[in-house]
């Protein structure tokens, strides 16, 4: 399954290697395709291909250690 | 054969033919419809307007369909209406109303969903579908008849009746899906991934998305070809405030009107401010929040277009206003009282912005404005239920005359 989600990234993770480790310890394969990285903030938009239950765990993870995980998108349920 | 040539993206640039696609492959930023504007300023004239058809069709140099038939219930050219009872409730003296309570199905779903179906036609498909919670599952399921098209309409398990039944009534497949709101989101991704339908909010949005423009447009031309001095618009994807900017700047483009000096004010139920909280907090990174308002209409809370809507509240120097369910309530019931309208409680949460920004001062008690109500009040009825007590009353003059001055 492929999965296309934004992460944004607090001042305090910026530098750290969360990506690296999601791709590595979850199986999953991140696919960066915008990013806007400054000092204090910034955030990824990528595309996640793996099994279902390895995404969901992974980004599990990834919320665990502070990033939000977003949609990619936007909601299409509307009015 | 209409001068939409091409799909680009709004974020790297990256052009595309006209596909039913609406993420770049390359960055996933969003698409849109890219025109031949000098082949369109060479033909579009006011009077070539003018003597259009009485409905948003009189603009289809403007729209990203062909040459062929339009898939049309006699949407839009709804009416502009003068508010003067509003306007000195409010201290305003040159205050409009657009109405498009009185659109095909009742709200202004329909202009987007006009011209998605015309273009899904055009495109060869045979089955149109979107996820609603109610105005647009109504204008899909509408086009779709009228079209001799097949219509699935996904909706959330949990929907009033009456919405489920405004959208039923016209033959489509609706699905109730039980789940959490972000799992039919995801669903509804899905489904549009892997079935060849024109999901009209998803792979046809680049096209379904310029039906809006139509309210700038009509609104321009109403006023004896200006653009007003404000505007206010309800907020939910974004998408309708940035399209109102959108048309306005391509009718002076076009050399229609003059200038655009518009300042873009947008409104939001507090419940559900995504891009109003960003606005305040001076950043253009949205945040998505989980909707608790009874504004249902506008509870989108992971906005598609709110990047894009708060570069146009900088560009027009605009604003971004949040008020609460008790403001929307009011709202409604003000614009009921003094103009004679009943609208849904989008237009609740325009007519409460609308008071808070004539009070500050944010529009000045001459300036031309421009309030956008956009749905019927017969489809939320449920938010003023509390207020109709009727006096009850024996059938004798007596029993009347006693109601009469119980009432006071
Ligand atoms: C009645 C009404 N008004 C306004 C809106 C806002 O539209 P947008 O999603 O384009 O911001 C909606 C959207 O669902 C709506 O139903
Ligand atoms: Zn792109």
């Amino acid at each position: 399954m492929k999965r296309r989600v934004k992460f944004s990234f607090p001042t305090h993770l910026v530098q750290e290697p969360i990506i690296f480790q999601l791709g590595k310890d979850y199986n999953v394969v991140t696919n960066i395709r915008r990013a806007e990285v400054t000092d204090v903030q910034g955030w990824v938009v990528m595309e996640l291909e793996g099994n279902d239950d390895d995404i969901d765990r992974g980004l599990d993870w990834v919320r665990d250690r502070g990033v939000r995980v977003d949609p990619v998108g936007g909601d299409v349920v509307e009015s | 054969m209409g001068f939409a040539t091409a799909l680009r993206c709004r974020e790297c640039g990256r052009e595309y033919p006209k596909e039913p696609i609406n993420i770049c492959e390359w960055c996933f930023g969003p698409l849109e419809v890219v025109y031949d504007h000098d082949r369109m300023a060479s033909v579009v004239t006011r009077e070539r307007i003018e003597s259009g058809p009485p409905t948003m069709w009189r603009y289809r140099d403007l729209l990203p369909v062909g040459d062929g038939p339009v898939i049309d219930l006699h949407c839009g050219l709804t009416p502009l209406i003068k508010a003067d009872n509003l306007g000195r409730e409010l201290g305003l003296q040159n205050l409009y109303l657009k109405n498009d309570c009185v659109n095909p199905t009742y709200s202004f779903k329909d202009r987007v969903v006009t011209v998605a179906a015309t273009v899904a036609k055009e495109l060869g498909f045979d089955t149109l579908a979107c996820a609603s919670t109610g105005n647009l599952a109504g204008a899909v399921a509408a086009h779709a008849a009228k079209a001799g098209m097949q219509a699935y309409v996904f909706m959330p398990a949990d929907l009033e009746r009456v919405k489920i039944v405004g959208a039923a009534v016209y033959g489509p497949t609706v699905i109730a899906v039980d789940g959490s709101y972000d799992e039919v989101n995801r669903l509804c991704s899905e489904v549009a991934d892997s079935f060849g339908w024109a999901f009209v909010n998803i792979n046809i949005r680049p096209y379904y998305a310029e039906g809006s423009k139509t309210l700038g447009y009509e609104v321009a031309e109403q006023l004896g070809w200006r653009a007003p001095d404000h505007a206010v618009v309800p907020v939910a994807s974004g998408s309708l405030y940035v399209k109102i900017w959108k048309g306005l700047n391509e009718f002076r483009d076009l050399g229609l009107i003059d200038q655009v000096q518009t300042k873009m004010h947008m409104a939001q139920p507090l419940g559900c401010s995504p891009v109003v909280t960003a606005y305040a907090a001076g950043v253009m990174d949205v945040r998505p929040v989980k909707p608790n308002t009874i504004a249902k209409s506008l509870a989108i809370g992971n906005p598609a277009d709110g990047y894009y809507a708060l570069k146009v509240i900088k560009e027009s120097e605009g604003s971004a206003t949040a008020v609460s369910d008790e403001e929307v309530i009011e709202g409604i019931k003000l614009l009921a009282e003094t103009e004679g309208i009943f609208a849904e409680t989008a237009a609740g949460v325009v007519v409460s912005a609308l008071r808070r920004l004539a009070h500050s001062g944010a529009i000045g008690p001459k300036e031309l404005t421009v309030a956008y109500v956009t749905g019927n009040g017969l489809k939320t009825q449920e938010v003023v239920e509390e207020d109709a007590r009727p006096l009850l009353v024996k059938p004798t003059l007596d029993s009347f005359k006693e109601a009469l001055d119980r009432r006071g």
